[in-house]
C-alpha cells in the first residue's frame, strides 16, 4: 500500500514530455518478477515443470529487463537540450 | 537481518529514487542508471540466498534473455516504441505467468496465497495475450480499426466473469487442478477480447492500462512468494502504470469504462448527408511565404508525422524559420501519437530542444497570439467540434485550440476524417489553409522554398 501511494505521488510530478520513457522504465522494472523466477527455478528440489517454466520466464523477464532499460536509456540520450550557440 | 535481505531493501530504495529522478529530463538517465542498478542488486541479492542451487541453468536463462533482448532495443527505430513497449509488456507478463502456473502445481497452496497466486496469474496471462493483440494492432498486422459486434460486452464480461469463478472455484479447493487450464484458457481469450474493439487511437491508455495489470502481476507474486521486493517493484508499476491511463483518459474525456468497451466510429452516420464545403488549398511556395512573414509558428504534430517519419524534416523546417528570426514551438496533446509522450520523443530524435515542446495548458492561451498554426497529421485533437458541438463523439475532449490562431495550415494526405471517424470543422474554415501531401515530403519542400527565398 505505501508503495502504491508512494508511486502515485512519484509518477504524478512527471511531466507528459517524459511520459513515454517513464513506461518503458517502469515496464522493465516489471521483469523484477525474474527474482520470482530464479527463486522458483534455483531451489534444490524444483521439479522439472518448475524448472522448465522458471527457465522461460527468466528469459523472457530477462528480455524485457535488457530491452526496457536500454532503450530508455537511448531515448533519454536523445531529450537534451541544445545550446543556444548551436551545434 | 541476513544479507539478502538488505540488498532488497537497497533495490527498493534504488527503484524508487529512480521514478523520482525521471521528474526531469535534466535527471532522468540518473534515474535510469540508479534503477537498472537496483535490479541488479535485486538479481545478485537473490542469488546470494543460500536456497539457490541452480546456477547454470539461471545464467544460461539470464544470457539468453540478454542475447534476444539487446537488439530490440538497439534497432527499433523510434516510431517503434510503441510497439515494442507491447511486446515487451508481454513478455514481463508471460514470465508472471509462468511462475504462478508453477507455483501451483508445486505447492497447491492454500487460502490466501493460493487467492494471490490466482491473481497473478490471471493478470499476468489476460496481459500476455491482450498486449500481443495491441502489438499486433500498433505494427499494423491486425487491423486497427475497432472490431466491435452486438453483445460484445456481455461476451467479454461472460468469459471475464467465468475465468474468475473458477479462479475462486480453485482458491476454494486448490487439489482441483483439473480446472487450472481452464482457467488459463479463458484469461488468455479474456485478454484477446479485451483489445479486440479498441482501437489505435486509445492504445496510448490501453498501453499505459497493461502496463498496470503487470505490474499487479508481479505484485500478487510477491504476495504468493511472501517477497516483500516484488510486492514494492510491483507496486510502483502497477500504480505508475495507472495513473498514466488515469491521465489519457482525462485528456481524452472518456472514462475507463467507455475507452475498454466502447469503440469509436459507430457514430459517425448523422455527419453522412453534409455535401462537400469548399476548402481552401495552397502550394508549398504560397505556404513558405505565408510561414516566412509569420512572427511566431505552433507546430502541432500528431500520428501523421511518425508515420510519414516527417520529424527530421519538420526539425529542418522549424530551423529554417528560426534562422529567419521567426519564434517556432511545438504544442503536444496528451493523447498525440500511440503511446504517452510518442510525440516528445520523436522530436527529440530529431534533435529539437525539449524546452520547445510545449504542453497543452501552457499553449492553448498563446494561440490567439499566434500567427501561424503549422498542424502535421493531426486530426481529431484539434477539431473544434469537441468545444462547440456537444453532439461529437468527442465533445468535452480538451484540445489544442489551434483555430484561434489568425491562420492554420495543415498537412495532410486527403480530406480523410481522423482515427474518431469524424468530420473536422477547422478544415472548412475562412482561416485555414489545407496543405496536401505526404508530410516528410512537404515539409521537405516548404525547407527548399525557404532556402529560396
Amino acid at each position: 500500500m505505501l508503495a502504491a501511494f508512494l508511486g502515485f505521488e512519484l509518477i504524478r510530478k512527471v511531466s507528459p514530455l517524459l511520459h513515454t520513457p517513464l513506461m518503458s522504465l517502469t515496464n522493465a522494472i516489471a521483469s523484477i518478477s525474474v527474482v520470482g523466477a530464479i527463486i522458483l527455478s534455483g531451489e534444490k528440489d524444483a521439479s522439472t515443470l518448475s524448472r522448465v517454466l522458471g527457465f522461460i520466464a527468466i528469459v523472457s523477464a530477462t528480455v524485457n529487463l535488457v530491452s526496457g532499460y536500454m532503450i530508455t536509456d537511448r531515448m533519454l540520450k536523445m531529450f537534451k537540450k541544445r545550446e543556444p550557440s548551436g551545434k | 537481518m541476513s544479507v539478502y535481505q538488505f540488498l532488497y531493501i537497497l533495490a527498493a530504495a534504488g527503484f524508487i529514487l529512480g521514478l523520482k529522478w525521471m521528474s526531469s529530463p535534466a535527471t532522468s538517465r540518473r534515474g535510469v542508471l540508479t534503477a537498472e542498478a537496483g535490479m541488479l542488486v535485486a538479481i545478485i541479492g537473490t542469488l546470494l540466498r543460500g536456497d539457490i542451487v541452480n546456477y547454470e541453468t539461471i545464467g544460461i536463462a539470464i544470457v539468453l534473455g540478454a542475447i534476444i533482448g539487446a537488439p530490440i532495443a538497439i534497432f527499433m527505430p523510434m516510431t517503434g516504441v510503441p510497439q515494442r513497449t507491447a511486446i515487451s509488456q508481454a513478455c514481463g507478463a508471460l514470465a508472471s505467468a509462468l511462475i504462478g502456473t508453477a507455483e501451483y502445481y508445486k505447492l497447491k497452496p492454500h487460502g490466501f496465497t493460493m487467492g494471490a497466486l490466482i491473481v497473478e496469474t490471471l493478470l499476468g496471462f489476460l496481459t500476455v495475450t491482450a498486449s500481443v493483440m495491441a502489438w499486433g494492432k500498433l505494427q499494423e498486422v491486425l487491423p486497427g480499426r475497432p472490431v466491435t459486434y452486438k453483445g460484445q460486452f456481455f461476451v467479454n464480461m461472460g468469459v471475464l466473469v467465468s475465468a474468475i469463478v473458477i479462479g475462486v472455484m480453485i482458491v476454494l479447493n486448490p487439489e482441483r487442478s483439473e480446472l487450472y487450464p481452464w482457467f488459463v484458457a479463458l484469461a488468455l481469450t479474456f485478454g484477446v477480447f479485451l483489445i479486440l474493439p479498441i482501437g489505435g487511437a486509445d492504445m496510448p491508455t490501453v498501453i499505459a492500462l497493461l502496463n498496470s495489470y503487470a505490474g499487479l502481476s508481479s505484485c500478487a507474486m510477491g504476495f504468493a512468494l511472501n517477497n516483500k521486493l516484488l510486492i514494492i517493484a510491483g507496486a510502483l508499476d502497477g500504480s505508475s502504470g495507472f495513473i498514466l491511463s488515469v491521465i489519457m483518459c482525462r485528456a481524452m474525456n472518456r472514462s475507463f469504462a467507455n475507452v475498454l468497451f466502447g469503440g469509436f466510429g459507430q457514430v459517425q452516420v448523422s455527419a453522412g448527408g453534409q455535401e462537400a464545403r469548399p476548402v481552401r488549398s495552397a502550394s508549398a511556395e504560397e505556404a513558405a511565404q505565408i510561414l516566412e512573414t509569420a512572427g511566431s509558428v505552433v507546430i502541432i504534430p500528431g500520428y501523421g508525422m511518425a508515420v510519414a517519419q516527417a520529424q527530421h524534416k519538420i526539425r529542418e523546417l522549424a530551423d529554417a524559420l528560426t534562422k529567419k528570426g521567426v519564434d517556432v514551438r511545438f504544442a503536444i496533446h496528451p493523447v498525440a501519437g500511440r503511446m504517452p509522450g510518442h510525440m516528445n520523443v520523436l522530436l527529440a530524435e530529431a534533435d529539437v530542444s525539449y524546452d520547445k515542446l510545449i504542453e497543452m495548458e501552457d499553449i492553448n492561451p498563446e494561440m490567439a497570439m499566434t500567427d501561424v498554426v503549422l498542424i502535421v497529421g493531426a486530426n481529431d485533437i484539434v477539431n473544434p467540434a469537441a468545444e462547440t458541438d456537444p453532439g461529437s463523439p468527442i465533445a468535452g475532449m480538451p484540445i489544442l485550440a489551434a483555430y484561434k490562431a489568425r491562420t492554420v495550415m495543415v498537412i495532410k494526405r486527403s480530406m480523410g476524417v481522423g482515427f474518431a471517424g469524424i468530420d473536422n470543422d477547422l478544415y472548412y474554415r475562412p482561416n485555414t489553409i489545407m496543405l496536401f501531401g505526404d508530410a516528410k515530403a512537404f515539409a521537405s519542400s516548404l525547407v527548399k522554398e525557404l532556402a529560396a527565398a
